[in-house]
């Protein structure tokens, strides 16, 4: 059990460790965002996790297009499904934080904007899926898709914000609270908890698969 | 090579023919920067004259484009699957509709100049962009058509589709066409501008080249 489960327990172990120790630890006191900084243990790992979600089904969608296998589709949707879910804990996450922050819960931000648009184009990813009743059929043509739709986040976090003049969005461009000048008792939480929730997304994605597995009858494994 | 010649001679006969499709987006466009002309008058604020030209510009292509793998029959594209290869199909196409698309555009910036003025845009910056923009956001559209044509509902969904996908690009030409009121536009803040759209455009026709195939076979 341990051989193959310890990653499980890593990720919870981890989250906790972030969850509570976030909590715990002093804070540099930042003008503007005194204690909202906490947020950065709650609010980044979700986009980290989503990343890795949607890289996870970027790789499976040119596998499957590679070998035609159901379960590379099967991966490659539900890892899209997780990254889309833990996309929009992210949203809300930040939402909240903004709300304190700056007064309101939405501002136009390149960053903002970037990360909407993205998962607007993963949920017309779910919509195509949806259209399309035949499924090697759908598996092709959602493939294809998701390629374009990774292509898109790239462009979104590698290109626009290189172009855009400022942001208000900590971390970025015209802001004084960069990642670099982060503090080290800081990273000692935001390490652990960023890797903690990427291994729980990774585990709801096994547990996704495997319930969908079971419904379309798809074998995981090769056993 | 010959062979895409001869698909982009067969997509403008066909538009010749049955003119109303082509005649259907010129009265689009005439009659939405008309719609503009009697909501604004004569435009003074320059920015609110670029958001107005790209998003006309943007819906023109989306309907001009949206038919492109639409106008024939399930059954003759399966003839042409048997005579062509997918790569000239698809190049042929991003070809066919760069060109519509650039059509398209000269006409509304045409139109829009007459209706409500031009705005002061620096030419080095403003041309190259607009020409890369619309080339990129033709091959862009052409490919999501081809996405669309293979499911179901089309129409909702080569707009849920495209949005995205066209956004990136038509948030750059905004910009490119803000910066370009300037009268005088640094080389590099143009080189910068126009490489993004260039390294874009280059990714879209890249994928799109590489990805057609699995759209066209059965």
């Amino acid at each position: 059990m341990i051989k193959t489960m310890w990653w499980k327990f890593l990720g919870v172990f981890l989250v906790l460790y972030s969850i509570i120790a976030g909590l715990l630890i002093d804070v540099p006191a930042l003008p503007v965002i005194h204690q909202t900084i906490r947020n950065l243990f709650y609010h980044v790992p979700m986009w980290f996790s989503m990343f890795f979600m949607l890289g996870t089904s970027l790789v499976f969608s040119v596998r499957y297009l590679s070998g035609f296998r159901m379960k590379d589709d099967l991966i490659a949707s539900g890892a899209a499904n997780t990254g889309l879910f833990m996309g929009s804990l992210g949203l809300l996450t930040g939402m909240i934080w903004a709300r304190f922050t700056w007064g309101d819960f939405w501002t136009n931000d390149p960053q903002l904007n970037g990360a909407a648009v993205s998962m607007m184009a993963y949920l017309a990813y779910v919509v195509l899926r949806g259209s399309i009743d035949e499924s090697a059929m759908r598996a092709r043509i959602s493939a294809v898709y998701n390629i374009f739709a990774f292509m898109l986040l790239v462009i979104f976090l590698g290109v626009l914000p290189r172009l855009a003049d400022s942001s208000l969005h900590p971390g970025k461009g015209g802001n004084t609270s960069t990642m670099e000048g982060l503090d080290p008792l800081m990273r000692m939480v935001f390490y652990p908890a960023a890797i903690g929730w990427i291994l729980i997304a990774f585990w709801l994605l096994q547990l996704h698969n495997r319930r969908r597995a079971l419904v379309q009858g798809v074998k995981l494994n090769n056993q | 090579m010959k062979e895409v010649n001869e698909l982009i001679l067969k997509d403008f006969r066909l538009e010749i023919r049955q003119r109303y499709a082509i005649n259907g987006i010129l009265l689009y466009v005439f009659s939405t920067i008309f719609v503009v002309q009697l909501c604004f008058g004569r435009i003074i604020d320059e920015k609110t004259w670029i958001a107005l030209f790209w998003i006309i510009l943007l819906f023109a292509a989306f309907n001009a484009v949206s038919k492109s793998f639409n106008q024939e029959s399930s059954s003759r594209r399966l003839y042409y699957f048997t005579l062509a290869s997918p790569l000239s199909v698809i190049i042929s196409k991003m070809v066919y509709n760069t060109l519509l698309m650039l059509i398209l555009g000269i006409l509304s910036l045409g139109l829009f100049s007459v209706f409500m003025g031009m705005p002061p845009l620096y030419p080095w910056l403003f041309i190259p962009a607009f020409l890369l923009g619309s080339a990129g956001l033709a091959s862009a559209l052409t490919m999501v058509s081809a996405i669309a044509s293979r499911s179901g509902n089309n129409a909702a969904l080569m707009a849920i589709l495209g949005f995205p996908i066209v956004l990136p690009l038509l948030l750059l030409l905004v910009k490119a066409s803000q910066t370009s009121l300037k009268e005088v536009v640094e080389a590099g803040v143009i080189l910068r501008l126009l490489s993004a759209i260039g390294l874009i455009d280059l990714v879209i026709v890249v994928l799109a080249v590489i990805l057609f195939p699995y759209l066209w076979r059965d």
